[in-house]
């Protein structure tokens, strides 16, 4: 038979064993709140935390996107259309031949092709055009409200040319362009996106908590509204809005089309969420307290599904920015004189210009491809960590 | 190879000792911390005998299990210790073995079965219950399709499944909780294996169904030689089949020694301690209580309910068709008294949750009558508009059974245990954060948990977070459905004190609804059994615990395992057929 052994603990042990990891203080979880907990979670993921500094980056530069940009968008040079990017060089030969720090762009050596006519443009080392930071250049308003005419950077003299992105057909520089396109183009996303958010949780709210008949109704009208070819539709919708209309009019339309088509998908996500979430015990506990309806939603269901919502709305923006783009680069969303990036696509439409000047293409495309994966990467983060109680 | 040592483990003195675990100890590494879920665990597992790893939740009885298999999460690392399984050609230390190894491959499910806790998750559900089966067989057995069918029916046959020729076709679903059980168990023999693990294999089942399933283990045990491992943290069932017993607290063994030993002659303060809560609970704490009430009808009641019952599906639907109706709750009448604990106890589909939200309307009645008589007028519950309702929630309050998901994660205690206060605008302010520390000292709680959220306190912490929410609005009545059962043994008797503790200072009466004859017992005046929606038998607890008078309540409380290895309560058990 086994024989009959026990350990004889002088001091009783109180809890499980555990010995730490490493040296250094441990967060003290028990009193944190949710949301700090959430914020543990999703700082350990360094992707989505590069991704989340890549976004705040790109907001900040749509927010001071005059002062960051050399020049103005619509000052067009004819002299220098398709102009190649110059590079920034720090040191510069002087005319004795010694090298000396000078923080320049090379200037452009034109030739004309007398067969066509065509202009082209060779980086001309021995041209140097001095640059510097906080230069005055171009004046502007500030937020429609502040008249400046410092800009971060540019050539000391404002007759000088510094295209660092190289200049579209117009002879407009790109980098300015795509600056001021950021604002536009990162803007479209979040007025759209609040649009879908508020039509979403609160038709995604009414279906998921009440069911039956008004979850029947609304779960059809949504299926009618994705059901739609999107692109025909945008085509349509876009081809009504009047000609006469300005721009910044048409802004908001095309804004407000994009959404309409939105929010289907946090609809369907908030609904889901309440089926699960309007049966759980505590829902029921709070019932019986004696909460009203818009308490039980508001106090109680939507509190737990904020983070879901913000993780959501985060996989929804990129979708909006990518609708934007397309609509103006097939010509039916924003027209000029308002610049937003798929407005710059416009300009890179036909081979030619991909083959005479291939940055046209890349830059605005590479603002879009970052920001369409910065938002998914921040997206995928935030959702990893909207639920602070797992594991 | 490490694998293979010299030493031979079986020595006939001894008897034939299958597997060996000599100071086998794993760390998991967490985000903050390591833990050390097992210590220093040295146990055997003799040919034909039961091993019992007794613990509670989070003692590592279950990672111990596991790690004989090498079925471990990825942060988990034997990190010292032999696992020594008895081969003919020497023995074979499985904790050397790697992931993917063939002798590892052939050790799982071949030499020693598992069974889970969770008959619905471990089977398949898109194969039929036959293949799943056969397919063991073709794994671990030379045998061919047909030979593995036969076999297939012979085992179904063994574990008692009636007409197994034909329920080999069968579908999971079409399986009760029990029968799937069964099933799990002719997988794990399929093989023929030496060691036998059940994990938990019967907590997630009724009480007479765990009877007959423990019955059935123990004679397949029997007639096949198998050694057995065990693990549980019910102390009865412990009592029923153990030969030998494994404390386990904390992921080391504080005591273990035959089943004997360690019921009548417990050394370490934990068992002790443990074996007290279990026996505890044997007793009617009400019966020597001299505050409680007289069962005599003479007093006028604080509830009652009359003839009340739920059907489902008996509504037209949509197409004109009537659906099969379900009598959920089928005519059930009864009276509470003020100061009074009324157990419902009956296994799971009898009706007894439905019940007490049909007093509570949180489910609507089809037929019948609740009649509160709380506040000196009679209310009839029936009749209520959702405003008046309000009121009758406020005088009578629910417990949940889960402790985990009736507090609202995102809110701090002092905002879910305030909420029925801020509701029925009572009071708030300095009124309020005075009322909630009040209520938290009532539970036994500190004022200083009034800031954090729940996912900082335990399961018996929650469960009085819990009960002071019900307690903030003065109730009259607190209906606790199961509020017991996601606890652990120790903590269980703990909250029950705690409840006739607040029902000595407060004028509360108890609807206790549970599964678990042992805490009704121990907590209740009066007892109603529930068996398929109809109220069996009523009574006083010690009546009912000790003199049944319905076949039904007699299998019942028959079934229920003694924690005295002694005394085992199955050799004479009822049963009931209906």
């Amino acid at each position: 038979m086994t024989a009959h052994t026990f350990i004889d603990d002088s001091v009783p042990e109180t809890g499980p064993a555990v010995s730490a990891l490493k040296a250094g203080s441990p967060v003290e979880t028990a009193v944190a709140g949710p949301w700090r907990l959430m914020w543990i979670k999703f700082v350990r993921n360094k992707v989505a935390v590069v991704a989340g500094i890549i976004i705040l980056l790109l907001y900040l530069i749509g927010l001071f996107a005059e002062f960051l940009a050399p020049a103005l968008p619509d000052t067009s040079r004819p002299q220098f259309t398709n102009a190649p990017p110059q590079e920034i060089r720090l040191f510069a030969t002087q005319p004795d031949g010694s090298q000396q720090f000078l923080l320049h762009v090379t200037g452009y050596s034109m030739t004309v092709d007398q067969a066509s006519l065509r202009r082209s443009y060779v980086i001309d080392d021995s041209q140097v055009v001095p640059i510097g930071f906080f230069v005055k250049g171009a004046p502007y308003k500030l937020w429609g409200a502040f008249s400046l005419d410092t800009h971060l950077i540019g050539p000391l003299d404002p007759a000088d040319t510094m295209y660092l992105l190289g200049t579209d057909k117009l002879g407009r520089d790109l980098l300015s362009r795509l600056i001021h396109g950021t604002r536009t183009s990162m803007s479209i996303g979040l007025i759209g996106v609040t649009i879908s958010l508020i039509l979403g949780v609160v038709l995604g709210s009414i279906s998921g908590f009440y069911g039956g008949w008004v979850d029947m109704v609304i779960q059809r009208v949504i299926e009618v509204i994705s059901s739609m070819p999107t692109i025909p539709l945008w085509l349509g919708l876009a081809a009504a809005i009047p000609l006469s209309w300005s721009p910044l009019t048409v802004y908001f339309v095309i804004t407000l089309i994009v959404s309409l088509f939105g929010w289907t998908g946090l609809a369907r996500e908030v609904r889901g969420r309440f089926f699960a979430l309007r049966t759980e015990d505590f829902v029921t506990a709070a019932r019986l307290d004696g909460s009203s309806e818009r308490r039980l939603i508001f106090r109680h269901i939507l509190p737990s599904l904020t983070s879901h919502i913000l993780a959501v709305i985060t996989l929804a923006l990129p979708t909006m920015i990518v609708a934007e783009t397309a609509l103006s680069f097939l010509g039916i969303g924003l027209k000029a004189p308002v610049v937003s990036w798929g407005v710059l696509l416009q300009d890179a439409q036909n081979v030619r210009t991909i083959a005479n000047a291939p940055w046209l293409l890349i830059w605005p495309s590479a603002a879009v491809v970052l920001t369409v994966l910065a938002y998914n990467f921040l997206g995928d983060g935030m959702r990893d960590a909207a639920d602070p109680y797992e594991s | 190879m490490q694998a293979v040592t010299t030493e031979r483990l079986s020595d006939g003195a001894e008897g034939d000792v299958v597997l060996r675990v000599d100071d086998l100890s794993l760390d998991f590494r967490l985000r903050t911390q390591i833990l050390h879920a097992v210590r220093n665990v040295s146990f055997e597992l003799r040919r034909g005998q039961t091993l019992c790893l007794v613990g509670e939740s989070g003692s590592g009885k279950s990672v111990t299990a596991r790690a004989l298999l090498h079925i471990l999460d990825k942060n988990g690392a034997i990190t010292t210790g032999r696992i020594l399984l008895a081969g003919k050609h020497g023995d074979i230390d499985i904790a050397t073995l790697t992931e993917r190894s063939p002798e590892l491959l052939k050790i799982r499910g071949g030499r020693i079965g598992l069974i889970f806790q969770e008959p619905m998750s471990s089977l398949s559900p898109v194969h039929t219950i036959g293949s799943q089966i056969v397919e063991a067989l073709l794994l671990h057995r030379r045998m061919d399709k047909k030979q593995a069918r036969v076999e297939t029916i012979e085992l179904l046959r063994q574990v008692e499944i009636p007409n197994p020729d034909k329920m080999i076709d069968r579908y999971t679903f079409e399986f009760s909780g029990g029968m799937r059980q069964r099933a799990m168990i002719a997988m794990a023999l399929a093989a023929d294996p030496e060691i036998l693990i059940a994990d938990e294999p019967t907590t997630a089942l009724d009480v007479t169904t765990q009877a007959e399933i423990l019955d059935l283990i123990k004679r397949l045990q029997v007639s096949r030689g198998m050694a057995m491992l065990l693990i549980t943290h019910d102390m009865g069932v412990v009592a029923e089949v153990a030969d030998a017993v494994a404390v386990m607290r904390y992921g080391r063994i504080v005591e273990a020694g035959s089943a004997d030993d360690i019921f009548h002659d417990a050394r370490h303060p934990y068992t002790q301690r443990l074996l007290k809560s279990t026996v505890k609970l044997e007793q009617n704490q009400r019966a020597d209580d001299q505050s409680a009430p007289d069962p005599a009808t003479t007093r006028q009641p604080v509830l009652s309910v009359r003839h009340l019952s739920k059907l489902y599906g008996a509504s037209t639907s949509w197409f004109g068709g009537h659906g099969h109706a379900i009598k959920a709750v089928d005519d059930v009448s009864f009276d509470l008294y003020p100061g009074e604990n009324l157990g419902i106890v009956g296994e799971s589909g009898s009706g007894k949750t439905t019940l007490g939200r049909l007093i509570l309307r949180t489910v609507e009645p089809s037929a019948g009558q609740v009649t509160y008589l709380g506040q000196g007028e009679p209310v009839e519950v029936t009749g209520l508009n959702k405003r008046q309702l309000k009121g009758f929630h406020r005088d009578v309050r629910l417990v949940f059974q889960d402790p985990f998901a009736s507090l609202n994660p995102r809110m701090t205690v002092k905002e879910i245990i305030g909420d029925p206060l801020i509701v029925s605008d009572t009071m708030r302010g300095a009124a309020l954060e005075r009322r909630v520390i009040e209520l938290l000292e009532l539970v036994g709680l500190d004022a200083m948990a009034m800031e954090r959220y729940p996912h900082a306190f335990s399961g018996g912490q929650r469960q009085r977070i819990g009960i002071a929410r019900a307690l903030a609005l003065d109730p009259k009545i607190i209906i606790a459905d199961e509020a017991t059962a996601a606890l652990d043994v120790s903590i269980r008797a703990q909250i029950l004190d705690l409840l006739l503790e607040i029902q000595k200072r407060l004028d509360l009466s108890f609807i206790f609804i549970s599964h678990d004859i042992s805490v009704v017992r121990y907590f209740c005046d009066r007892v109603a059994v529930m068996h398929g929606g109809k109220l069996v038998e009523m009574g006083t607890a010690e009546q009912i615990c000790t003199n049944p008078q319905q076949p039904y309540t007699k299998s019942l409380i028959s079934a229920v395992p003694n924690p005295d290895p002694r005394n085992k309560r199955m050799m004479h058990r009822t049963r009931f057929t209906a």
